[in-house]
């Protein structure tokens, strides 16, 4: 396939929505990249309050199953209206749409910030294996977080999630540089 | 440390200088933390936020860190003295609007504040004086790990920490810059710098925080995002940014004195009779006045100030400060009149 917007092979399928009708958009690697830095410099506060109010109507096949929090009992439902999770649970329970949710406020869905000290502080995320300090929580951060994003980096290019990978990768080297 | 000693002395934050000072006021970085045991403020009743409260301050006592830190409980304080604590930029009027359960940790040189249970368990906040974002992250960095090897903050690896409101998701972190930019608003070249701002997903709000206006020139400008970039990476894009709105705001005050001299030199000059004369003056008028005393002051037109007398006065001069100082509760006119004494008071041993 080629891409939208020049003849080079397009390896980058976005879907956007543009008034309720889902739009499909086929690029190359240059092409996106440039796509995804008009998208960030386009987005001001006004667009991230307009897709807080408007994000159910974008996935209806979730919005229709809702779900709730195991542990606080929030809905999914109550989340949007009020805008605030119940507790830290709430994540968890609601992590498919919050994937899409994260990335339209914030333009990404992936942490390369600071990891807290300490042990068993990612009890929240049921899968303790998943990477962070918790095994030498002192000595073993730095390794352990490059590995873990080169797992990312490497889960990010199978999805084609380009806009992922290429913030890890940028990580990645800053993290390699630095070290 | 009692609240009163705080009165008649001013924050480590407002001595004025630093670099950039003569534009920026002060830096701040604010991180969010929640406790994962506990359910957020929002869904929690009194008896969770009293815990939570408990196992922050057994926390904050065992870290030398904190030694020179005294905690407060909103619950035990009246409203002027929570009004006084919003005034001096220690904590939101959010956290001093319902006060139950809550509590606030600052520290005697009043550059770190805690509050507890605000909208997240720990809204934890290192404020410097001048432009100087990455000496008050490295400061707020040690305070958050020390923290964190006491408290189990909820966090996910993938997200980062978790808070209650999605836009903070991640580093939980707001990096903020109060500048002063007098020369932009009076070319006419604000709106347009705002608008780029705000293009840039970064964030412009009002002297007192958010959702309040500007009121004499100047603008607090934030990051927005807090995912998918590192603290350093936010801070730097910031940092970015405020060096091209202060090489903006040098350019237009050049413009004035070449361009209009005359009317700048009039504007001050009469922003100073006022300020040395005036028998009522309400808050919203003190601060335009002394925004143009400020001006006169950087571009050389007064003489013999320093950005410390200018910078006491903003905060001395607010509804609960005027009745701290005065120790009883006074009405508008009375504030008004006090407030006129006050600025006299101050500016009487100036040239
Ligand atoms: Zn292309
Ligand atoms: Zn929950």
């Amino acid at each position: 396939m080629k891409c939208d917007k020049c003849a080079k092979k397009a390896t980058v399928h976005l879907t956007e929505i543009v008034d309720g009708k889902a739009m499909e958009l086929h690029l190359c690697e240059d092409c996106a990249r440039e796509q995804s830095q008009v998208m960030e410099q386009q987005f001001g506060l006004a667009d991230l309050l307009a897709g807080l109010t408007d994000f159910g109507k974008q996935i209806p096949e979730v919005r229709k199953s809702s779900v709730s929090c195991p542990v606080c009992g929030l809905s999914y439902e109550d989340f949007r209206k009020f805008g605030r999770f119940g507790c830290a649970h709430c994540y968890q329970a609601f992590q498919a749409q919050l994937k899409v949710l994260l990335k339209k406020i914030h333009g990404s869905s992936v942490h390369l910030g600071k990891h807290p000290q300490g042990d068993g502080l990612m009890a929240v995320t049921g899968k303790p294996s998943d990477s962070g300090p918790s095994a030498d929580p002192v000595a073993g951060e730095e390794p352990n977080e490059l590995e873990s994003l080169r797992a990312r980096l490497q889960e990010a290019i199978r999805n084609e999630d380009f806009e992922q990978a290429v913030q890890l990768r940028d990580r990645i080297r800053e993290l390699e540089q630095n070290g | 440390m009692e609240l009163n000693d705080l009165i008649f002395h001013t924050g480590e934050w407002l001595r004025g200088t630093g670099p950039g000072a003569n534009i920026v006021l002060s830096s701040r970085i604010r991180l969010a933390r929640n406790l994962v045991a506990f359910p957020f403020t929002n869904r929690a009743d009194k008896k969770i936020l009293d815990e939570v409260l408990r196992t922050v301050s057994a926390a904050v006592r065992e870290i030398p860190l904190f030694a020179d830190t005294t905690l407060f409980s909103l619950n035990e304080m009246d409203n002027i003295d929570r009004q006084f604590l919003v005034e001096r930029h220690l904590m939101s009027h959010d956290h001093a609007a319902s006060p139950a359960g809550k509590g606030l940790v600052v520290s005697r040189e009043e550059s770190l504040s805690v509050m507890i249970n605000e909208e997240d368990h720990l809204r934890i906040q290192v404020l410097h004086s001048g432009f100087d974002l990455n000496g008050a992250w490295e400061a707020i960095d040690r305070i958050d790990t020390a923290l964190s090897e006491k408290l189990a903050f909820a966090f996910m690896p993938d997200w980062g920490f978790l808070t209650a409101c999605p836009t903070n998701t991640g580093t939980a972190m707001r990096g903020s810059v109060m500048l002063h930019l007098p020369a932009l608003v009076m070319t006419r070249q604000i709106n347009k710098v705002l608008a780029a701002i705000a293009k840039l997903s970064f964030a412009s709000r009002g002297f007192y925080g958010e959702g309040t206006q500007a009121i004499g020139n100047f603008y607090q400008i934030s990051n927005q995002v807090s995912l998918g970039h590192s603290e350093a990476d936010i801070i730097q894009n910031i940092n970015g940014l405020i060096r091209q709105i202060i090489e903006q705001e040098e350019q237009a005050r050049q413009v004035l004195l070449v361009q209009n001299r005359a009317v700048l030199e009039d504007k001050i000059w009469r922003a100073w009779g006022i300020l040395r004369n005036a028998r009522i003056i309400s808050s919203q008028e003190t601060i335009e006045q002394l925004s143009m005393v400020r001006l006169g002051m950087d571009v050389g037109i007064l003489n013999g100030l320093d950005h410390k007398i200018l910078n006491e006065l903003f905060i001395m001069t607010q509804p609960a400060h005027l009745q701290k100082i005065e120790g009883k509760k006074l009405n508008t006119l009375e504030r008004d009149t006090k407030r006129a004494g006050v600025i006299r008071d101050k500016l009487q041993s100036m040239p």
